[in-house]
Parts: structure tokens; sequence; C-alpha cells
């Protein structure tokens, strides 16, 4: 206490700071971006997103083929299938060939997409024969497939086949037939895998050459390019995709706009004036909720009717708005009745704002990560829906393609050509995955209260 | 407690009342005459129809004569089928989408709180990140792809042994319901696994695991008497909308499995517009759906103490 000099009072380093920020403030989305930005899978989902919006919008300006537009040399083309095609003469009748070598039942010709012929010597036992065609092996279960001739007698031992010929394997079998024409046993069956022909003709025709090349007969030619194939009435798969997605994602994305933003003001006027008609607003609510949901969309679909030359694209999107909104509203509702009560709210009132200014600037901010959390999860499933109507034929009318209505075709030809139904199914379980994981990511990301513990 | 079942009752009283009239308005909005078809109803029919659903009438009377007739437990007569009552129509095919209903939800349900558990359990190691994608793939294919796929697998199966393992398609035994089933419980059981899982995750680091470890209490019945008991709760309380959107949500494996199922009932009713059909289905599945949800929240009361419905 005795030595106290003026040193002791100098100051030891200087000015130093004690307190700093180690990192720049961030806003509220700032922050959320950057927890975004470092989940993986989110922002993988993100580019996705971005992908297929990129696809929807941009897609058609690159890929100018209209999707209406029928194919019919290519009728359920797988993608990457050979393009080539020969030139041949026009069709000619043909009334078999006496001296063709050769035993049992053999080609006649060599086949071709115009026509296949067969010939035959007379079966053991046969007052008649019978010609099928199947795609598949006759087997031990005798699955000739479909009938396409029969001869009560013996004298025509000639057919020929010009019935729908694609590109691809055919099993033809002749069977004898019994006085009573009653299929008898010992058929006879071959493979034929028909090449691709066109005439000339038909060539200037569908303007796969120009009238100024020079293509004569036994030239071949490649027929239009289809990177993902054609469906069964032979149109572009990847146009239709495109246009299809314009659907899927006008439905999937318009209609939770629109029952979202009505979810938001239903349930902030509720939460927000409170008492009685909160509670008649509610009880509304919770009607609608035990509405059946598929039931009352179909319902709702018929109801509005679709008339000749309808795309159905509108009912539907007015459906889904009147049966989905309830939960946003609610969800809204359960917010704006906490954020009342919160401190900030009670600090800026005694400040003297106004109530227009308190639902502006504190009411709405506050719930609109919630209601994005929502709209994310609301898109895939308002694709999901869509697709689900239009795949039991409830849904978007047919020649307006949807990714759901295009499952639909697809899963009728499911076994001989897969690819009709793999692509649409495919795209819409990308796309529902991605906004689902996108979903997740932006929940995370943007409250810290909802987030779990996944 | 009985005040409480009573009042939730009568709730769902006026919410089918509710269904029956936006029904009815709904039906009355569809364009076109339903009497006036290329199959002809014939003039004694068309008069006969007209007097017992009062279609001269104004459409308040309508109404009236529509809701009573619901009162009696009338849903009318079908408009394309003759002789058939929508009565006879829900008792016939009603018990087929209920079975395999229930079937999809047993499914759901014991798949969903098996997967779930193992998840939580096995957090971040192969199973967890194994069960995880099947959800995930579980939630963004559509049924219908599912239901298409898992054909196409069992028509590969039976070709490749020879024989008829499980059917293809069709109605009648056991194992006709059971892919179909599977399918139909599919969206449902990835939904309650990935709640299965972060419920049990909570529980997993609760206190009294943590007691009861100390204990000494041994694996297994920690697993089952502390975690998977108090975890499954959260799963019980949505079980109920499940049922409701299992039992509704039917169409598609109904018409992908052939099954006579009043889903695809309901299908056929819209696409030939039989009205009464129609309506029919829809008021008997909604009042179906909020009873099952009132049941099931019940039920609840019953199965976990703290919650005792007393309000």
């Amino acid at each position: 206490m005795t030595d106290i000099s003026s040193v002791d009072f100098t100051p030891l380093h200087g000015y130093r700071e004690v307190q700093a920020i180690s990192r720049p403030s961030l806003s509220y989305w700032q922050d959320a971006w950057v927890r975004l930005k470092a989940n993986k899978r989110a922002l993988a989902s993100l580019f996705i997103v971005i992908a297929l919006a990129f696809f929807t919008v941009a897609g058609p300006v690159f890929w100018r083929l209209d999707p209406a537009q029928q194919d019919l040399d290519q009728v359920s083309q797988a993608p990457g299938a050979n393009r080539a095609a020969l030139i041949v003469e026009d069709y000619e009748p043909w009334l078999g060939n006496e001296f063709l070598p050769g035993q049992g039942l053999r080609l006649g010709e060599p086949a071709t997409t115009q026509a296949v012929r067969l010939q035959w010597d007379v079966l053991p036992g046969a007052n008649g024969h019978r010609v099928y065609r199947n795609i598949f092996p006759v087997g031990p279960e005798l699955a000739y497939g479909i009938p396409l001739g029969e001869f009560f007698d013996n004298d025509t031992l000639f057919f020929e086949d010009r019935l729908d010929l694609k590109p691809s394997r055919y099993y033809y079998s002749i069977v004898p037939l019994g006085p009573q024409s009653e299929l008898l046993d010992g058929y006879q069956t071959i493979e034929v895998e028909p090449m691709r022909v066109t005439t000339l003709r038909d060539a200037l025709e569908r303007g796969l050459v120009d009238e100024s090349t020079q293509v004569k007969v036994g030239d071949q030619i490649n027929l239009a390019w289809h990177p993902l194939g054609t469906d069964y009435l032979g149109r572009d798969m990847l146009a239709r995709l495109m246009a299809g997605a314009r659907v899927s994602l006008f439905i999937g994305v318009g209609a939770p706009l629109l029952f979202i933003l009505f979810g938001v003001v239903y349930g902030s006027m509720a939460g927000f004036i409170g008492g009685r008609t909160d509670q008649l607003m509610m009880r509304f609510a919770d009607f609608v909720v035990a509405l059946p949901f598929l039931l009352f969309m179909i319902l709702f679909k018929i109801a509005f009717g679709v008339g000749p030359g309808e795309s159905g694209v509108f009912p539907m999107l007015v459906a889904l708005v009147v049966l989905m909104w309830p939960a946003t509203a609610r969800l809204v509702r359960g917010q704006i009745l906490q954020i009342r009560e919160q401190g900030y709210i009670t600090a800026s009132q005694l400040l003297g704002a106004k109530t227009n200014y308190l639902i502006l600037r504190h009411m709405i901010p506050n719930t609109l990560g919630v209601v994005l959390v929502t709209i994310t999860f609301a898109i895939p499933n308002a694709i999901f829906i869509e697709a689900f109507l239009s795949f039991i034929g409830m849904g978007v009318a047919p020649p307006t393609p949807s990714w759901g209505s295009m499952s639909n075709e697809g899963i009728k030809t499911m076994l001989t050509t897969p690819h009709e139904l793999i692509f649409p199914s495919l795209f819409i379980s990308i796309t529902v995955l991605a906004l689902n994981l996108l979903g997740d990511g932006l929940r995370d990301a943007l409250d810290a209260k909802m987030r779990n513990t996944e | 407690m009985w005040v409480y079942v009573l009042k939730r009752l009568l709730q769902g009283i006026v919410t089918v009342w509710f269904i029956a009239t936006a029904t009815f308005f709904a039906m009355h909005n569809v364009p076109g005459d339903p009497l006036l078809n290329d199959r002809a109803v014939s003039e004694a029919i068309r008069t006969n129809l007209e007097a017992k659903y009062g279609l001269d009438q104004p459409i308040g009377t309508q109404y009236f004569i529509y809701l009573s007739n619901l009162v009696k437990g009338d849903f009318g007569i079908s408009f394309t089928q003759e002789n058939r009552e929508v009565n006879d129509i829900i008792r016939e095919h009603f018990p087929i989408s209920a079975i395999l209903g229930v079937l999809a939800v047993v499914f759901a349900a014991a798949g969903g709180i098996l997967f779930g558990a193992l998840t939580a359990i096995y957090r971040n190691r192969l199973p967890d990140y194994f069960i995880m994608l099947l959800v995930i793939l579980g939630i963004s294919v559509p049924s219908f792809v599912i239901a298409a796929l898992s054909q196409l697998t069992l028509v590969t199966l039976n070709n490749a042994v020879g024989a008829t393992i499980l059917p293809v398609a069709g109605w009648g035994t056991i194992l006709h319901m059971l892919v179909p089933a599977l399918v139909l419980g599919l969206g449902t059981m990835a939904y309650l696994t990935r709640l299965m899982r972060s419920s049990m995750l909570e529980v997993v680091n609760s206190d009294y695991v943590r007691t009861a470890k100390s204990k000494g209490v041994p694996p297994a019945r920690i697993f089952t008497k502390h975690q998977l008991r108090n975890a499954i709760l959260p799963v019980i309380t949505v079980l109920g909308p499940s049922i409701a959107a299992i039992t509704t949500g039917g169409f598609v494996v109904e018409l992908v499995f052939a099954i006579p199922g009043l889903g695809r009932y309901f299908v056929q009713a819209v696409q030939q517009l039989d009205y009464t059909v129609i309506m029919g289905t829809t008021v008997f599945y909604g009042a179906f759906l909020v009873f099952m949800v009132i049941l099931v929240d019940l039920l609840y009361g019953f199965i976990d103490p703290r919650v005792r419905l007393e309000k």
C-alpha cells in the first residue's frame, strides 16, 4: 500500500480488444443457407431440383419434337435401338413358291416388317392348318399366341403376315386341324426376326429422306432419332416426358402455392382474431380434414367435369386446393398463437408498433420458415397425388401427357417394353426424392426448434 | 370419461353429416343426367326413380330425402347394375378391402416398429443406412410402380421355379393377399419407420434407460420393457389416420392386382357415373374413417395412462 508509483498506472500492452465478433454476423436466411450448404444430401437434392426445373422449362427449346407426333415406323421403340431401315420395293401380293427348298414350316422370303411369308408342308393327319403368332416361345403350355389365319383344306400351304410387324422376335406356329377343325397335336414353330424396311414412297412421305438425295431400293437409311425411345403410339418419349413434366410440375407446384397461400391467410386470420371466430374457423377446417381425401379428389374432379378436348389439369388444381389447405392453416394458426405471446411482440407493442407493422415485420417473417418447409413437402405430395390419380385414370385426360398418365400407359406394356413405364416413374421418383430430402434439409436449416434427432 | 366418449361420438356424427352434405352437393354439380345415358332406362323406371329421390323436386327437398334415406341406412340402388343395392355392393366388396387393409396395417406397423427400433439401435452403422435407404425409396417410389415391379418379380420367380409360388393377381387364398398387402403397407411402413426411429432415439438417451442400465437390467429387457414400450406411443397415435389412409388408398393395389375390393368398385362406378354407388361408397368410407380415428384416440387413453382424456 505504500509504494505506489506512476508506473503502476501505465497500461500493460496498450489497448487490446477484449470482446470481438469472431465470425461475421449473419441474418436468419444467411445462417440457414450456411447450414443448408453443409448438408450434402440437401445440396445435391437442390441441384437435382434445379436440373429438373431446367429440363421442364428449357428442355423443349433444345428438343423441338412435337410430343403428340407419331412415328409409325418406330412404335414402342426402346432407347438406343437400331434405327436402320432398308428401302424396298412397294408391296406386291405373294401366292407361295412351289419350288421353295426345305422341309416343314419355313420362310418363303427373308422376313421384313412389310411382310413375313411362311410356307409349310402338310402336317401328318391334318385336314387343314391354322397359323399363330406369339412374342414368346410356344413352350409346354402350348401358348400359340394370336391366330392369324386358318385353312380348312390342305391346298393352301402358305401364309403372308402383314399384321403390325415390328423389328422384334416373333414365334410363328402352324397347327394341324382335325375334321371338325379342332386343334391336333404336332405343331411346328419357327422363330422369325423381321428386318425393318420401308418403301421409297413412305420414306419420302414421312420426310425420312429428301427429294433431292438419291436414294434407291436396296439403300439403307436411318429413321428419326429418339434418345429415350418411343411409346406405344410411336410418340417420342423425351418430348413427352418434357411435356409431362410441365403438367406434373404445374400441378405439383401450382396447387401447393395456392393452398398454402390460402392456408396462411386463413390460419393467420383465425389465430389473430382468436375467440369464437377462431373456434368456428378451425372447426370448419377440421371438417375438411375429415373428408376422405382421395375419394373427394375424384368426386370433385367429376363434379367439375372434363369436357372433350380438355386436359383436366384445372379441375385437379382446384380440387387439390379445396382439400389440402387445412393442414397449413392449422400450422400457421399455431405459429401465430405462439408468436403472439412472445416477448418481442410485447416489446414492439410497447414501443408503439401498429397491428399492420406487427404482422408485416414480425408475424409473417417468423412463420415464413415453417411455410417454406411446408411447401417443399407439399410439392412432392401433390406430384404423387397427380401421378396416383392419373394412374387410375382419374387425373389428366389422355392426350395430355403427365408422368402419372404416362406410367399408366406404360404399365400395360411392362413385360415387352419396360422403358415406357421406367422413364416416367423414374422421373416421379427422383423428383419426389429430391424434394423430400431438400425439405428435410430446409427444415433442419431453418428451424432449430423443429430439428429432429435424425 | 363417458362424457368424453359421447362427445367424440357426437362430433363424429356431425362430421359424417358434413361429409354426406359435401358429397351430395358435389355429385349434384356433376354435369349430365344419369337417367339419360346410353343405356336409357324405361319411362316407368325413370318415374319411379324420380319419385324415390324426388328428382322432380327442388334441390332442398332432394337433400332432405337423401338425408332421411341415409339415416335409415339406405344408400339406394345402383344406376348401372340391375337389381343391386349399394348396401349389397358395400357388404360384398368392403370386407375384401378391409382384410387387405388390416393385413397392410399389420405389415406396416410391425415393420415400421421393428425397423425403426433397429435403425435407432444401430444408429449410423450399416443396418441403419440400409434400412433408411429402403425407407427413402418407399417414400419416393409411387405405389403403382412398386406394385408393377413386384408383379414382375413374381412372374419371373414363378417362371424360374416352374410353379406358382405366389399368385400374381386375383383374390381368394391367403397367398393372394400377401404381396398386395405388403405393397399397400409399404408407404406407411416407411413413414412409421422414420417416426419410430426419431422417437426411439429420444428414448435411448433418456434418464430411465440409463438408470435401468446402471441397475444392471439385461439389455434385452431394457429393449422390450423400457425402450420399445415408450417409443411405440407416437406410432400408435398416427395409426388411426394410417389405417384410414391405407383402407381408402387401396385403389391402385386393387386395380393392379385385380382384387375385387370396394376401391376398385369405386373407380369403376366413377367411370360409369353410377351416382348412388359413388355417393354411398364415399359416405360409407368417410364414416368408417371418422370412427376409426375416434376409436384409436380412445384406445390411446387406455394404452398410455399419462394421457387420460378428461376434457
